[in-house]
């Protein structure tokens, strides 16, 4: 039986970590001495996401490859790295947008490599994403943006539009608008919005499902840094607050210490930093743009 | 150091053809000039034909503006204008599910695209006269045929229109409601249809207004319509009722092309 599991494991400079064993089922947390110096044994956290040994090319010219890591319940990791070393690509191989050229893929125990398009759909109803930009669609209403969040779960032409859908699911999405503060924009076209509040639909949007793990692809770089902060503030707001699991990529490198509780730093067709945000400075994010 | 010197590596303003371009070249000339004789052009003919012309425009003018004629021909372009409006819109709307099934990634494998662009791409090759003498045969004379040939020659230009339109629109949406577990027909209907909707009503109108256009001469082969007036004028002889046919004609055509060009304005703005 295919059992690994991930340790973290801090290296001498503090900052780069190994990923040796895979578990299936559990992200051992790495040992370590308590405050009186006693070694405290490792809690044992639900694994969310596990990859292992993953590689992407594509027209030949590879992306990545041998990428491994774990995702814990309700971690909020950042993906960072310079232009083209396959953080957006890595995104989409664990939705299953694209398929990957090697490796386990296994996100809340779905095999994504080997699922079906049904099983594919089971596990994105349970995922949510925000873009780079907003997505939504323009010619329709904020609250049918929304409501078109719950597809995955509810599918079928009730969900196309809010006009046509259940009490209990325009309530959810009136909810969820509510988080976001746009309420009271539900009426609105979602192309009269200002590039903020549409980021904001877009977090409504991925939160409506209530899904256990949140995609965010640069969700911040379209926005001004003002409205950038905003969006992100209240996108971790959201996700801690339902105890949702986090993996964001980030051009920025102090949101990336900020936000994340984890690192992970692609560079070099692999991964070669996998640290907590706390042993990192901005000084050791920057080398992997060099 | 001169300028010249300086830009020694700046290219020369025309590239020389190489011998396959210029071979190229040489064919395209020939094959025009080719068709130019196979037309029947004639200089004489063209020379010849401004008095003839004229003739025929003398003996046109004044219009026939007999109220009772007026009022028949006021029918029959009635019927056109119904012929070609019922034709588009049936034709528009079967368009949509056609259009889904030849766009490329959307919902049908491609060999099931192929098949339908190859579907769309015969029926457009049959011009709509040809379909309104198809369908005369079929169902017999009168305004149904040629509301059939219209509906038929909007398919084949929907179809393909809306298709490419689809297979143009923004992929933001749909991969944001693909990414929510949604399914193709979902995301299709949710994404895909919404930000192709300003191209669909573009290409809609332009339809509609083909089809008006369209209508006009398809009473030529029975298929209702103002074109059998047309026909009958020029049979006998009687210009000044032609050109009275030929005058609503090109009224109503153009006021259909400023009405569509202001409801494409008033529904989908400026863009296109």
């Amino acid at each position: 039986m295919f059992v690994r599991c991930i340790r973290m494991q801090a290296t001498h400079s503090s900052t780069i970590s190994l990923v040796t064993e895979l578990s299936v089922e559990t992200l051992v947390a790495p040992a370590r001495p308590d405050q009186t110096g006693a070694v405290v044994s490792a809690p044992v956290l639900p694994v969310d996401l596990r990859v292992a040994g993953l590689a992407k090319s594509f027209a030949g010219t590879p992306i990545f490859k041998d990428v491994s890591f774990g995702l814990s319940r309700g971690e909020a990791v950042a993906i960072v790295g310079a232009n083209g070393t396959g953080k957006s690509t890595l995104l989409r191989c664990l939705m299953g947008l694209i398929p990957a050229d090697a490796g386990v893929i296994n996100v809340l125990g779905t095999d994504v490599q080997n699922a079906s398009s049904a099983g594919l759909r089971a596990m994105r109803a349970q995922m949510g994403l925000v873009s780079q930009k907003h997505n939504l669609v323009p010619r329709l209403s904020v609250l049918s943006n929304v409501v078109q969040g719950l597809l995955g779960q509810r599918p079928g032409f009730r969900h196309w539009s809010q006009s046509f859908a259940p009490i209990a699911s325009r309530e959810a999405a009136l909810a969820a608008l509510e988080k976001v503060g746009l309420a009271h924009l539900a009426n609105r076209r979602a192309d009269r919005l200002s590039g903020g509040q549409s980021q904001r639909v877009a977090i409504a949007r991925a939160l409506v499902g209530q899904p256990k793990i949140l995609i965010a692809d640069e969700p911040t770089a379209s926005l001004d840094p003002a409205a950038g902060e905003d969006v992100m503030d209240l996108f971790f707001d959201l996700a801690r607050q339902e105890g949702v699991t986090v993996i964001f990529i980030s051009h920025n490198i102090d949101h990336a210490l900020r936000y994340g509780e984890r690192v992970l730093g692609l560079a070099d067709e692999g991964m070669p930093l996998d640290a907590r945000a706390s042993s990192l400075s901005a000084q050791d994010l920057r080398g992997l743009y060099d | 150091m001169t300028d010249a010197s300086r830009y020694m590596g700046l290219p020369s303003r025309y590239q020389r053809p190489s011998a396959l371009a210029f071979l190229g070249y040489a064919a395209a000339i020939v094959i025009i000039l080719w068709s130019f004789a196979g037309a029947g052009f004639s200089i004489d003919k063209v020379i010849s034909s401004p008095p003839r012309f004229a003739d025929f425009i003398v003996r046109a003018f004044p219009p026939n503006l007999d109220p009772k004629v007026l009022a028949r021909l006021g029918w029959k372009m009635l019927e056109t204008l119904q012929i070609a409006l019922a034709g588009a819109v049936i034709g528009i709307i079967l368009s949509v599910p056609i259009a889904l099934l030849a766009a490329r990634g959307l919902i049908a494998p491609t060999w099931i695209n192929q098949i339908v662009r190859t579907a769309l791409g015969f029926i457009r090759a049959v011009p709509d006269i040809a379909w309104a003498l198809v369908f005369v045969v079929a169902v017999g004379l009168g305004p149904f045929a040629g509301m059939l040939a219209i509906a038929i020659d909007t398919i084949g230009f929907c179809g393909r229109f809306f298709a490419d339109d689809m297979e143009a629109a923004d992929k933001g949406p749909s991969e944001s409601l693909t990414a929510t577990g949604a399914r193709k027909l979902d995301v299709v209907a949710c994404a895909t249809i919404p930000a192709a909707m300003p191209a669909f009503i573009s290409t809609s109108l332009f339809a509609t207004e083909k089809a008006v256009r369209s209508s006009t001469i398809l009473g030529l082969v029975g298929a209702g319509g103002i074109g059998i007036e047309l026909k009958v004028g020029f049979d006998l002889f009687d210009y000044p009722t032609a050109m009275t046919v030929i005058l609503m004609i090109a009224v109503v055509v153009i006021s259909i092309e400023y009405l569509s060009g202001w409801a494409r304005t008033k529904i989908i703005g400026e863009q296109r």
